[in-house]
């Protein structure tokens, strides 16, 4: 690839398609609708073979073509490729043919799907000439943001609401970010955000840096089709906070098959809720195109938003390939958190739960066919919601240093391999 | 005292750069006489929030005191002197 050398064309309005300059700005001046990047894909089929692709680093940086920067990335530059493991033993359990996990737990270097967006945003943010970067974050994010602007040398302020994990609060602090905690909920977080980012001249990157930062969950989808050997799941289920992972998912498979680097396929894609912050879902199930906000109350934090800016176009996506979507409860989310470490040793954390529980209900219902193959986009690790789970995956037998007191423990517990939930 | 309006950036065009616009609580008994009201100072801002059906269009929200109007009565959320409306884009998640 040259240097410098951009395959974007412009901003473009999802509403009415009014065209703006690849500047540092997210909304229509005309309808608000949000700005999207526009392709030149002729150029990029040119540029994009299979065997292209093959021949690159292992980083989600390998589908530099359709990721919005302008020359080479500065930031994150070896984010990505995370494992899609063939999960024959939950596949099992929920009763399905073939099963992956896309395994995001373990992406570099924060450990959730964030770092995908991040590094373009902050490497478009460089490009436009920002030293502070800024975002409104129920978590992830807030990590990701910090962390690759340490490495980058760049400012961060990131904003959170009060009441996030532990956990999730230090692994922003760490970093040297500024962390300005907000009493409120995310939804708050994000309006206040709105606000700041008009005013200070930063690069808030999903606010004026949306446009690039969302593109960046494509690579997500890339992945899981060149690792499946070129080819498009029958589903995939995707966590829904916005609703934008899951239609940058569908978008990446659509780009596939338009440059011909994926067969042509019915894709399905699927979304999954947190019961206690479900406005798409419930959408959805009511036939709905349009959400009502809610406030939300469940432990799965990342993804309690109550007014999902993609809502709209995710339930389109939905509906156009035939997917569906489904919400889960607290309880259900913990045993999705455990089918998924008990089968596959893959700790998610809670999205990942809501996740897999919402996959458990679609297969059990026939939403998912039993014969057909599914992927299970698992976004983030379960060492930042530890709070959620302590006191529900069983506890630990203290004994003294002594054999004898060891093998008294066994012969009272009567050796019972754990019990698969 | 008035009614505080704090107009976003994409709209400042429209109201010659002014972040916050003042109405009297007098004129805008709800939000959609308030939104009537910057219509008639600044023609055009009207169609920006509101679509061919008058509904609040839909990556539009408005905030009385930081609150979603959607959870208050829409656009017959009744306003007093000293509330503040906030009108923000709709952005991603985190």
């Amino acid at each position: 690839m040259d240097k410098n050398d951009s395959f974007m064309k412009a901003l473009k309005c999802r509403e009415c398609g009014r065209e703006y300059p690849l500047t540092a700005t997210h909304v229509c001046e005309f309808d608000f609708g949000p700005l999207e990047v526009a392709y030149d894909y002729e150029r990029i089929k040119a540029s994009m073979t299979r065997a292209a692709i093959e021949s690159r680093p292992n980083s989600m940086w390998r589908y530099r073509e359709l990721l919005p920067v302008a020359g080479d990335p500065t930031v994150g530059t070896k984010v990505g490729f995370t494992p899609l493991i063939k999960a024959d033993r939950l596949a099992r359990r929920l009763g399905i043919r073939e099963l992956w996990i896309k395994n995001d737990t373990v992406n570099y270097p924060t450990l959730s799907f964030k770092d995908r967006v991040v590094s373009v945003a902050l490497s478009r943010a460089r490009e436009l000439g920002f030293t502070t970067v800024a975002c409104a974050s129920t978590g992830n994010l807030a990590n990701s943001v910090a962390a690759n602007a340490a490495a980058a040398g760049l400012k961060a302020y990131v904003f959170i609401p009060s009441d996030l994990e532990q956990s999730k609060i230090l692994n922003s602090l760490v970093y040297g970010a500024n962390v300005i905690a907000i009493k409120g909920h995310y939804d708050e977080v994000n309006r206040l955000c709105a606000e700041i980012a008009g005013k200070f001249g930063w690069a808030f990157v999903n606010v004026n840096m949306r446009p690039y930062y969302a593109e960046g969950s494509k690579s997500m989808g890339y992945e899981i089709a060149e690792q499946l050997g070129w080819r498009l799941p029958n589903h995939t289920v995707v966590p829904m906070a916005s609703g934008s992972l899951l239609t940058k998912i569908h978008k990446s498979y659509q780009e596939f098959q338009k440059l011909g680097l994926v067969p042509e396929a019915p894709t399905k894609i699927h979304g999954a809720q947190a019961t206690g912050c479900s406005p798409i879902s419930v959408a959805q199930k009511a036939g709905l195109d349009f959400f009502k906000p809610v406030k939300p109350q469940t432990i799965a934090k990342s993804l309690s938003i109550g007014t999902p800016a993609d809502g709209f176009y995710a339930l389109r996506v939905m509906k156009e390939t035939g997917g569906a979507a489904d919400d889960v409860t607290d309880d259900e989310i913990r045993e999705g958190i455990r089918l998924l470490a008990e089968h596959e040793g893959i700790f998610a954390e809670t999205a990942g739960g809501v996740t897999v529980g919402v996959a458990k209900k679609l297969i059990a219902s026939g939403r998912i066919s039993a014969n057909d193959s599914a992927v299970l986009c698992i976004t983030g690790n379960g060492l930042k919601t530890l709070d959620a789970i302590v006191g529900h995956v069983g506890q630990t037998r203290e004994i003294k240093p002594s054999l004898r007191d060891f093998e008294a423990l066994l012969a009272t517990e009567n050796l019972a391999p754990a019990a698969a939930c | 005292m008035a009614i505080e309006i704090r107009i976003p950036t994409p709209l400042r065009t429209l109201t010659n750069n002014e972040e916050i616009v003042k109405v009297e609580a007098a004129d805008a008994a709800t939000v959609a006489a308030a939104i009537g009201v910057l219509q008639t100072r600044f023609p055009g801002i009207q169609e920006r929030l509101l679509d061919d059906k008058g509904e609040v269009r839909r990556f539009v929200n408005v905030y009385v005191n930081e609150e979603d109007i959607r959870f208050l009565q829409f656009q017959a959320t009744p306003l007093k002197d000293g509330d503040q409306i906030s009108i923000i884009p709709a952005i991603a998640g985190g």
